[in-house]
């Protein structure tokens, strides 16, 4: 066992784990944070990106105690309070899901790209930058939309920063 | 994936030391590689020495004609990097190709150079651009680093510090990604050095990297893409597999050198 200490969604969590447990493992079973998706546990759909000291990684592929002494922020954390998050609240306006199963990884990914590329996203931008984010039910069409007005919205909503 | 002992070493020397302690044992960087091939048992190592909190591994410093990467830094930050971006543009072009947005935050240079994957990108940039890989023993040519796919000359415990790259007069790196898995189906990397030009392809070769003599010559004499007019690489040292046969990627490394090319006297 290893004991491990991070900071996710906020709270200080410490724990003894097998060092094998990957952080996916830990978020949904130690802490019960099941909005972190396990789609393909082979680094390629991005269901369970989640972001790791603000940057957007695959937690399918990273061990929880390489995640010691970070700050971890998963779908659950983003909203304020009772108040989706602009990038959340885009995906339900445009329809921006079918299933639902790839979303909170693309939403995750999505608040990733407005952080580095801003609030002004065209197409082709958005449809490069969520090549590791993969959807199985909607065409992708809706939720480069959502993500586009996610990204207008995020830049009207100054919570939406507070919340990384 | 097996069960291993972690270990987490603050510095270089701590790392090796537990290295040379710990039986079976393998470092960890990014785990892009590293944790898909214990998940598939297809790697086991009773110990694992994680590099991830070693500062000085990390870092990117140019000093006279040379650009210095730390084995830790990840492919978004060479991409992203102002001083790689003025040195050696094609390098920071070449990062950014790499993978998808989420693998850039995680995978290193250090790994995947001492990975030496048949498709990885890195190799052919090294090759190219006749980088020298900085280990905490030795400094080791690219020339006589990469010996064959997932073949390196590194030792049992040896780590690669940093990767030192001269910096060309003119580069580019052309890329041809499989869609699926974003690999290099083929990529091309070419730099001019004072000494002449280097080319060095990557996801091709049956023996992995390696670099084109007879273009390299005609690139020396004339660094103009019709210099490369009626060259062509033989086939049968070639990749064949579902994704492409040998014909068809002896005849990308045509079309991508010509790309490189252009891309690099464009600029
Ligand atoms: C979905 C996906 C897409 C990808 N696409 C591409 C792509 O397009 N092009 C490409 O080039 N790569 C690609 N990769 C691979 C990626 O770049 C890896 O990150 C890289 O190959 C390995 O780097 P790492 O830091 O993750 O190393 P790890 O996986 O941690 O380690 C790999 C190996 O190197 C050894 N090692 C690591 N660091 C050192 C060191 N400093 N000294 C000595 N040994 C060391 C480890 O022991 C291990 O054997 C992709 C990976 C994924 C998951
Ligand atoms: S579950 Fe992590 S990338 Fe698919
Ligand atoms: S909505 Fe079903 S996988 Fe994307």
């Amino acid at each position: 066992m290893t004991t491990v200490s991070l900071t996710v969604n906020g709270q200080s969590v410490t724990a003894d784990v097998d060092p094998r447990t990957l952080l996916v493992q830990f978020l949904r079973d130690n802490l019960r944070l099941t909005g972190t998706h396990v789609g393909c546990d082979t680094s390629q759909c991005g269901a369970c990106v989640v972001h790791l000291n603000g940057q957007a990684v695959k937690s399918c592929t990273v061990l929880a105690v390489q995640a010691n002494a970070s700050v971890v922020t998963t779908i659950e954390g983003i909203a304020d309070g009772g108040e989706l998050h602009p990038m959340q609240a885009a995906f339900r306006e445009h329809h921006g899901l079918q299933c639902g199963f790839c979303t909170p990884g693309m939403i995750m990914s999505a608040i990733d790209i407005v952080n580095r590329k801003g609030n002004a996203l065209d197409e082709q931008t958005i449809r490069a930058e969520l090549e590791g984010n993969l959807c199985r039910c909607t065409g992708y069409h809706n939720i480069v939309k959502a993500v586009a007005a996610g990204a207008r919205g995020m830049a009207q909503e100054p919570l939406s920063q507070a919340a990384e | 994936m097996y069960a291993f002992e972690y270990h987490r070493p603050t510095s270089v020397k701590e790392a090796a030391s537990l290295a040379g302690q710990a039986e079976d044992m393998k470092f960890l960087a990014g785990g892009h590689t590293l944790l898909p091939t214990m998940k598939l048992r297809l790697a086991g190592p009773a110990n694992l020495i994680d590099l991830g909190q070693i500062a000085e591994l990390r870092g990117i410093e140019r000093a006279g004609d040379a650009l210095t990467i730390g084995a830790m830094m990840k492919h978004g930050e060479v991409a992203n990097s102002a001083e790689v971006k003025q040195a050696v543009p094609a390098l920071a072009e070449m990062a950014e190709l790499i993978g998808d947005p989420h693998v850039r935050n995680r995978g290193t240079i250090g790994g995947s150079i001492a990975n030496n994957d048949p498709s990885a990108d890195y190799p052919a940039a090294c090759l190219a651009l006749n980088a020298t890989i900085v280990t905490n023993q030795r400094k080791i040519a690219a020339d006589d680093f990469f010996q064959g796919i997932f073949t390196t000359a590194l030792e049992e415990g040896e780590i690669i510090t940093h990767v030192s790259f001269p910096i060309p007069s003119q580069a580019a790196y052309a890329k041809f990604r499989n869609p699926a898995s974003r690999y290099a189906l083929v990529g091309v990397f070419v730099a001019k050095h004072a000494d002449g030009v280097r080319v060095a392809v990557t996801g091709a070769g049956s023996n992995g990297v390696f670099r084109v003599q007879e273009m390299e010559q005609a690139l020396s004499a004339n660094f103009t893409p019709d210099a490369l007019n009626g060259i062509v690489v033989a086939e049968d040292e070639m990749n064949s597999d579902i994704h492409a046969d040998a014909a068809y990627r002896a005849h990308l490394v045509g079309v991508m050198a010509r790309r490189a090319v252009e891309a690099a006297t464009r600029a």
